[in-house]
């Protein structure tokens, strides 16, 4: 089979691995500092994807135009949750958390279905199949434009979470729950604007993917584990980890449904999580569990 | 209102009756309302409205709708809808059957999925309650021997027959025939089903090509440029799909991306005919020709539900889901009208003596010892500008086939 | 007798007696739709108290626990209808295949000292990984299914388990019963005292001697051997199997919802949960189906669940407990 084949299978992968890694960061950073895992995940990311949509149908919006929209509501939405529910249950053994998310995850879904029935809808931008050829490549316009989008707002995150003093708090936070209070941060609204901000990537990705998926109300369970995938393997709590774990399987997914059974392919995936797990559970680019 | 169930938990009984009048759009009376020949048969619509399969649910549901008035129209007893909800799982068909046999119901239509008609067929035989499966195509089901369990809907080697020999038909009358062909499919109940037919009949049916490659993708795939690009890689003139409504505008889309132009595409399952389908992909999805269970658009029976359904869901066109499901219903009344007796034993045997002819799908309604409608049959329909036309059986066709598939930037 | 906290006060064995009868009679009194919710209720009863002695006394969170179930039920069912063994032979093959795939994977988190939320996803990668896997074994239906053959319908068979549903309905109140009593066993015998040590402070229990590997393999064991039962029950009772159905992640995280509302680590918890949360969801269709809005059941459920566990957190049970049997003393432990 000639490389071309192989290069543009890779390319497509690493660009769709992109979006996976701006979605994982998203859970990446709310367990990285409240150690929450968030089982609601893919619902959140679904409820950006239908915001996306509203917004294309009744504005003529181009998703990659209402992605901060969507960053806006689901930070609210992160937010409040953290506030109203998620707090209380954030000293709880995590079995509770478990359950808290997958409820809320269960109300979300149904609410999905109230609102929207169980079509699914699409988004069709004056580009959707454009593609550049760029020499023996052939590169999909859609997905550069949408792993470009996911890199931009990882950078964004970076500089914040680096140089913002917000951002620092926040780290402050995470590095040390104790040393955080005692220099007198105010932890709980911190960990509220952290569940915020992991939202609002949640939300970011929803709408960047609607560009390339299809949104209907179950789509959600697929994206959670998804997501988990890629943040283990990247490293829990670790944001270059992240995008390097979507990058990874995302790569990997493609060359491995190229070379061998492609319905064996998520297979592939979850025994690269389990070695991981076995082996590095601190991923690629997380640190050791203390 | 509420009725006292008789030898039943008072406490638990509920007003079916008036939510589902509702929910069917009729004000049936309640459980006073008497004709001529005897009380509505009370029919337990069983279907996934919730959760995974729910969007083929609803389609089947709107055949369920549209049937009542067409039915009355032409003389049939009155029927009352009991909707059931199965969630798309399996324990929850199980429960839902009973409750609403619980509640009355004295015969049951349902329930799109195999697994969950399965276990419904289960608890209708144990119940003595008779079952007109709509869509279900596990050939399992009408193999255990029932004496309730009626299905009107192709299994799974019936539409690999079919398939082959309506797109000989369909090569026949365009006078091109392709000479390679490469396979998708769904690693799921339905692909894989469809797969076994394949390698086990292509050889006594003389195609003029060899199976080619087969690739399998999974279910839940987001994304499927890869097993694209694999089968362009087979450089084949044809392509067999059988998928399901968001693989196949997943595929089409990839196959317009990576521009690859096979002669023409196949498909022997859900998706490539779906309203869903032909609204999104607008003039790209032109061309594509589903071989599936289908209707006989020239039959008068066909023509009244047409107009019910546009007049009922403006832009829906009538596919499998509602065309079937609408038949099940024609089974039921007819069978009723027979039998003159709601009694489950009259209307079983009823059912058996079914024979009908002015029906909606390809072929007669009958059914074999095993409960099995052996006569039923699919048909080629095409995608033309939002519109399902039959092209082959030429017995049944309402237009005639463009093949191969123009080019996708012509395709206007 | 009081100074066990979990040998019951006669109040609460006049109570469970009573409870006992009831369920026992109720097929005689009520209607065929009554008792199917009652299986279910009883289902994930059996399959919450086997998840629960995983969980509650081995401290591992498995979200992956339809894997055991669902090789119980392929096991039996592959034997049954390829050589024609019934159920009760077949538990032979479901029970050792399905603890031993549980010790593996125990072993494994024990070994490489993963715990908490690492282990679940390690249970769901392994759960993920069997559904593909067996989605492409021909001789076990891959995604056609395996169709068990349907006979005798009306006669008990109770060696090949087939028959009414009132016969399933009393060999899944059977096998609860027999849970919570081996439970009850267990947690009075010397392994239960060393659980209840290793839940509490495992490194005071292992310097006390207590060997918490072996301890632990023996609650993923119990656990595992429990789940296989229900999944050759199950196999037998809807007669059909899907991995995308047996080995789903859904059905997983659902069985973890009884008995965490229920009351973790409780011996009545989990089938309190699975009492309050399944007939509450039949009740919810019921008074929502008029309304014709698709979704709205699992919506309120949904809600229903977010309240129980910000109210009562501990569980409905010891909750209850603490309210019905005032005179018990560690109500934190109550059974």
């Amino acid at each position: 089979m000639p490389i071309e084949i192989y290069a543009n299978v890779l390319v497509a992968g690493v660009l769709t691995g992109l979006v996976y890694g701006l979605s994982a960061l998203g859970l990446s950073v709310i367990f990285g500092v409240i150690r929450i895992v968030n089982f609601a995940h893919g619902e959140m990311m679904v409820m950006g994807m239908f915001l996306a949509f509203v917004l294309f149908r009744w504005l003529g919006l181009d998703p990659l135009y209402s992605m901060p929209i969507a960053a806006a509501a689901l930070f609210l939405f992160g937010y409040l949750l953290q506030v109203t529910l998620v707090h209380r249950v954030a000293h709880l053994p995590e079995h509770l958390q478990f359950l808290l998310l997958a409820a809320v995850a269960t109300v979300l879904v149904s609410s999905g279905q109230m609102i929207f029935g169980p079509d699914a809808r699409s988004v069709q931008v004056a580009y959707a199949l454009d593609s550049y050829a760029i020499g023996p490549l052939i590169v999909d316009k859609v997905r550069l434009l949408a792993g470009t989008a996911a890199l931009g707002v990882a950078a964004l995150l970076f500089a914040f979470f680096r140089y913002t003093l917000l951002g620092k708090s926040i780290r402050a936070c995470a590095d040390n729950y104790q040393g955080a209070l005692v220099v007198g941060l105010n932890v709980p609204r911190l960990y509220a604007l952290t569940f915020g901000i992991g939202a609002a990537c949640i939300g970011a990705a929803g709408a960047i993917i609607l560009l390339l998926v299809d949104v209907h109300p179950y789509l959600a369970p697929g994206y959670t584990l998804l997501a988990f995938v890629v943040v283990i393997v990247g490293g829990l709590g670790s944001l270059p980890g992240a995008l390097l774990g979507g990058v990874l399987i995302g790569a990997s997914e493609a060359l491995a449904g190229f070379l061998f059974v492609p319905s064996l392919k998520s297979a592939f995936s979850f025994a690269v999580l389990i070695i991981v797990l076995l082996f590095r559970p601190q991923g690629l680019l997380g640190r050791a569990a203390p | 209102m509420p009725r006292k169930e008789e030898g039943g938990d008072r406490r638990l009984t509920r007003r079916s009756f008036t939510a589902s009048a509702a929910a069917a759009g009729l004000v049936a009376g309640g459980a006073g309302f008497v004709r001529a020949q005897g009380a509505p048969l009370k029919v337990g619509v069983i279907l996934p409205r919730t959760g995974i399969q729910a969007e083929s649910g609803q389609s089947c549901h709107q055949g369920a709708e549209v049937a009542l008035p067409i039915l009355k129209e032409r003389g049939y007893p009155d029927l009352v809808l009991m909707p059931g909800d199965t969630e798309s799982k399996v324990d929850v068909a199980r429960t839902v059957a009973e409750r609403l046999i619980n509640e009355g119901a004295q015969i049951l239509v349902g329930a799109f999925d195999s697994g969950q008609t399965s276990a419904i067929a289960q608890v209708a035989e144990l119940r003595r309650v008779p079952l007109v499966i709509n869509i279900a195509a596990a050939p399992a089901i009408t193999e255990q021997g029932y004496r309730y369990v009626f299905r009107n809907f192709t299994t799974a080697g019936m539409i690999v027959t079919d398939m082959l020999l309506l797109q000989k038909e369909v090569f026949a009358y365009a006078k091109v025939t392709p000479k390679t062909m490469v396979l998708m499919h769904v690693n799921d109940t339905y692909g894989t089903a469809v797969l076994g037919g394949i390698k086990a009949l292509m050889p006594k049916h003389d195609m003029p090509f060899p199976l080619g490659e087969v690739i399998a993708y999974d279910p839940a795939a987001r994304d499927l440029s890869v097993e694209v690009a694999k089968a362009k890689a087979t450089g084949a003139a044809l392509l067999w799909a059988i998928s399901r409504v968001n693989d196949s505008i997943l595929i089409t889309r990839e196959m317009v991306k990576q521009r690859w132009q096979p002669m023409g595409v196949i498909a022997a399952g859900p998706g490539w005919y779906e309203d869903q389908y032909l609204q999104t992909l607008g003039t790209l999805a032109n061309d594509m020709i589903s071989t599936v269970p289908w209707y006989d658009p020239n039959k008068a029976m066909s023509k009244a539900l047409i107009a019910a359904v546009a007049n009922a869901f403006p832009g829906r066109n009538v596919a499998t889901n509602q065309a079937y499901t609408f038949e099940a219903l024609l089974i039921v009344a007819d069978a009723y009208q027979r039998a003159k007796s709601a009694d489950a034993n009259a209307l079983a045997d009823a059912l058996r003596q079914t024979n009908i002819t002015d029906n909606v799908t390809i072929g007669t309604v009958k059914f074999n010892a095993k409960g099995q409608n052996e006569t039923v049959h699919c048909a080629a329909a095409q995608n033309r500008d939002g519109r399902l036309i039959v092209v082959a059986p030429r017995s049944s066709a309402n237009g005639e086939p463009i093949w191969p598939m123009r080019p996708w930037d012509k395709k206007a | 007798m009081m100074g066990s906290p979990y040998s019951l006060p006669r109040r609460a064995k006049a109570a469970l007696a009573i409870i006992a009868a009831v369920l026992v009679l109720a097929p005689l009194v009520t209607n065929n739709y009554i008792i199917s919710v009652l299986t279910m209720s009883l289902y994930y009863a059996y399959v919450g108290q086997a998840w629960n002695i995983m969980f509650g006394f081995a401290g591992l969170l498995s979200l992956g626990h339809a894997l055991f179930i669902g090789i119980g039920s392929y096991a039996s069912a592959a034997l049954f209808v390829h050589f024609g063994i019934g159920p009760w032979a077949g538990i032979f093959l479901a029970v050792p295949l399905a603890v031993a795939v549980g010790c593996f994977i125990g072993f494994l988190g024990f070994r490489f000292a993963i715990s908490g939320v690492y282990f679940a996803l390690l249970t769901i990668a392994f759960a993920e990984f069997t559904r593909i896997i067996f989605d492409h074994v021909a001789w076990l239906g891959a995604t056609e299914g395996l169709f068990l053959p349907v006979s005798s319908r009306t006669r008990i068979d109770l060696p090949n388990l087939r028959g009414p549903s009132e016969m399933f309905y009393y060999v899944i109140l059977t096998l609860t019963f027999l849970a919570l009593g081996i439970c009850r066993w267990l947690m009075n015998s010397k392994l239960g005292y060393c659980w209840r040590a290793i839940r509490d402070d495992p490194e005071a229990a292992a310097a006390t001697g207590v060997d918490v590997f072996w301890c632990r393999m023996a609650a993923v064991a119990v656990s595992c051997a429990a789940s296989g039962v229900a999944g050759v029950w199950y196999a037998f009772y809807y007669n059909n199997l899907f991995p995308e159905i047996a080995f789903d992640i859904g059905k997983s995280v659902e069985l973890t919802f009884a008995p965490i509302v229920g009351g973790v680590g409780s011996l009545c918890g989990p089938i309190v949960g699975a009492f309050l949360l399944y007939p509450l969801g039949e009740l919810i269709t019921g008074a929502t189906q008029g309304l014709g809005i698709e979704g709205i059941k699992q919506f309120g459920w949904g809600i229903a669940v977010v309240s129980i566990v910000l109210l009562r957190p501990s569980g409905v049970w010891p909750w209850l407990a603490q309210i019905l049997l005032p005179d018990r003393r560690c109500h934190a432990a109550a059974p």
